[in-house]
């Protein structure tokens, strides 16, 4: 029963994509929007705009002329007077910088060179599940244990820093993805990104050059110039911040759906050619990644009028549901064969990272498939299962029922 | 048919190679690069017509 006293709040104009309840039902909230009042407002954060029609993310996408990346991040501290190279570029450049800053970074992300790490994240995968089953408890954590671990040694292992390392990136993560502006002013200097950044860079020029993505950005050479030490900085913050909870978030989201559908988990098990086309399905229903942009003149959204230096949100997710640019956009089907999802962006922002991405969600899944063919989740309510706020969507702890297993083969 | 590629609307995304490997490849940076570019089999015609509606850019297209 509804309790009609209680306070009802309208997401059209009061939203607020950092609150629990949003976490909770953003999905649903994108849905009505889109119906009523495509173009929404919030107060919070200085005020934010947020789109959900795929036409109007798509338009502000394109459109790096009236939207700045200067700020890919709501939070109430706008960063001002950093473009064109922002704080952590490519993904906070404008053109036309942005393309110079995006293409030293593209050959170590283009497809030859991820292939040769999906060995390693097998192996990692497998490790995972070995010690998750090793204690023989029937109900595991699949978010905790096995997801938000996968991409942090991938990324660790890529930019050459040790695995250790990881829960502080979580930490970072949490503070600057999570609940953007809140811890402000109450973290130590030694407990920030910016410091062990600083301290990894003083460490790395001391020591031998080596094989890896900071060794590579230490020894690039731009038209005979080493790169300017703020992009060598905010270029490594961006692979620590980007590709970590994004990634554990798509993994966690995908088996959360799994243990919820017996028939899904059933294609899988029998048909394995099916994986590639559930993986962009996951990566459709499931997009984790919501963008920002700063107006960078006085504009519109969708015949909205937004001022310059307006927050707007661009939340890929909600133009993956859009019913005018899917076919059954509300239904998950496990082998959708026309999937032109924009879960990694579109336009030159597309995720950088994405070939790295689809490979980390499908070795994790196959690996689980492959260990674990049956589960579910071990919660009563599926809405117990606590999802992360921000602009990064996905499972927080997510309690798995392990019916049956394999044998590691 | 024939593929009809716009290389300004690619943003690499990677969808078609991965979807059609033998008629797309990526370059160095993973754009899509057309292996295919006369008349199309009708297999091949039936996999560049996956690799086009997998497009997020919609940068491919089939033309006769």
């Amino acid at each position: 029963m509804t309790d009609l006293q209680q306070p009802t709040r309208d997401w059209a104009v009061d939203f607020d994509h950092t609150s629990e309840d949003y976490a909770q039902s953003a999905t649903e909230i994108w849905d009505d929007l889109r119906g009523r009042c495509p173009v929404a407002h919030g107060e919070a954060h200085g005020g934010v705009w947020m789109p959900t029609r795929h036409e109007d993310i798509t338009a502000i996408a394109n459109d790096t002329e009236h939207f700045s990346s200067e700020g890919v991040i709501v939070s109430i501290f706008k960063p001002e007077g950093l473009a064109p190279m922002g704080y952590a570029p490519p993904i906070t450049a404008d053109p036309p910088f942005h393309m110079d800053s995006r293409r030293i970074l593209l050959p170590a992300f283009a497809p030859k060179a991820i292939d040769k790490l999906e060995a390693a994240t097998r192996a990692t995968c497998q490790e995972l599940l070995d010690e998750l089953l090793a204690a023989g408890t029937p109900v595991v954590d699949a978010a905790v244990q096995y997801s938000q671990n996968i991409p942090v040694r991938v990324i660790a292992h890529m930019l050459g820093v040790p695995q250790e390392d990881g829960d502080r990136f979580r930490l970072f993560i949490h503070r600057i993805i999570e609940k953007p502006g809140t811890y402000s002013g109450t973290i130590q200097p030694e407990d920030t990104l910016v410091y062990y950044i600083e301290q990894t860079l003083i460490r790395r020029r001391q020591e031998p050059p080596k094989d890896d993505l900071i060794g590579y950005l230490l020894g690039l050479e731009v038209d005979g110039e080493p790169l300017p030490d703020a992009q060598i900085f905010g270029t490594i913050g961006l692979l620590i911040i980007a590709g970590i909870d994004t990634t554990w978030s798509a993994i966690g989201a995908s088996l959360w759906h799994l243990a919820k559908h017996p028939e899904d988990r059933k294609r899988l098990a029998e048909d394995p050619a099916v994986l590639p086309f559930a993986v962009e399905e996951f990566l459709r229903f499931y997009a984790p990644v919501t963008m920002a942009r700063i107006a960078a003149t006085d504009t519109e959204i969708g015949g909205c009028p937004v001022a310059e230096r307006d927050w707007v949100l661009l939340p890929f997710p909600a133009a993956n549901r859009d019913p005018e640019a899917f076919e059954r956009a509300d239904e998950f089907i496990i082998d959708r064969e026309r999937n032109r999802h924009v879960a990694f962006g579109l336009g030159v922002h597309r995720c950088a990272g994405s070939n790295l991405a689809r490979m980390e969600l499908t070795v994790a899944i196959d690996e689980w498939m492959k260990r674990i063919p049956d589960f579910e989740l071990a919660v009563e309510d599926p809405d117990a299962v606590r999802w992360s706020t921000g602009q990064v969507r996905g499972p927080r702890e997510l309690p798995i029922r392990i019916l049956r297993t394999t044998e590691a083969g | 048919m024939r593929i009809v590629f716009d290389r300004d609307k690619c943003q690499g995304h990677g969808r078609c190679y991965a979807l059609a490997g033998d008629l797309f490849d990526a370059d160095d940076e993973g754009y899509a690069v057309v292996l295919v570019t006369g008349d199309l089999t009708d297999a091949q015609t039936a996999a560049a017509q996956l690799a086009a509606d997998n497009c997020p850019e919609y940068a491919i297209s089939l033309e006769a």
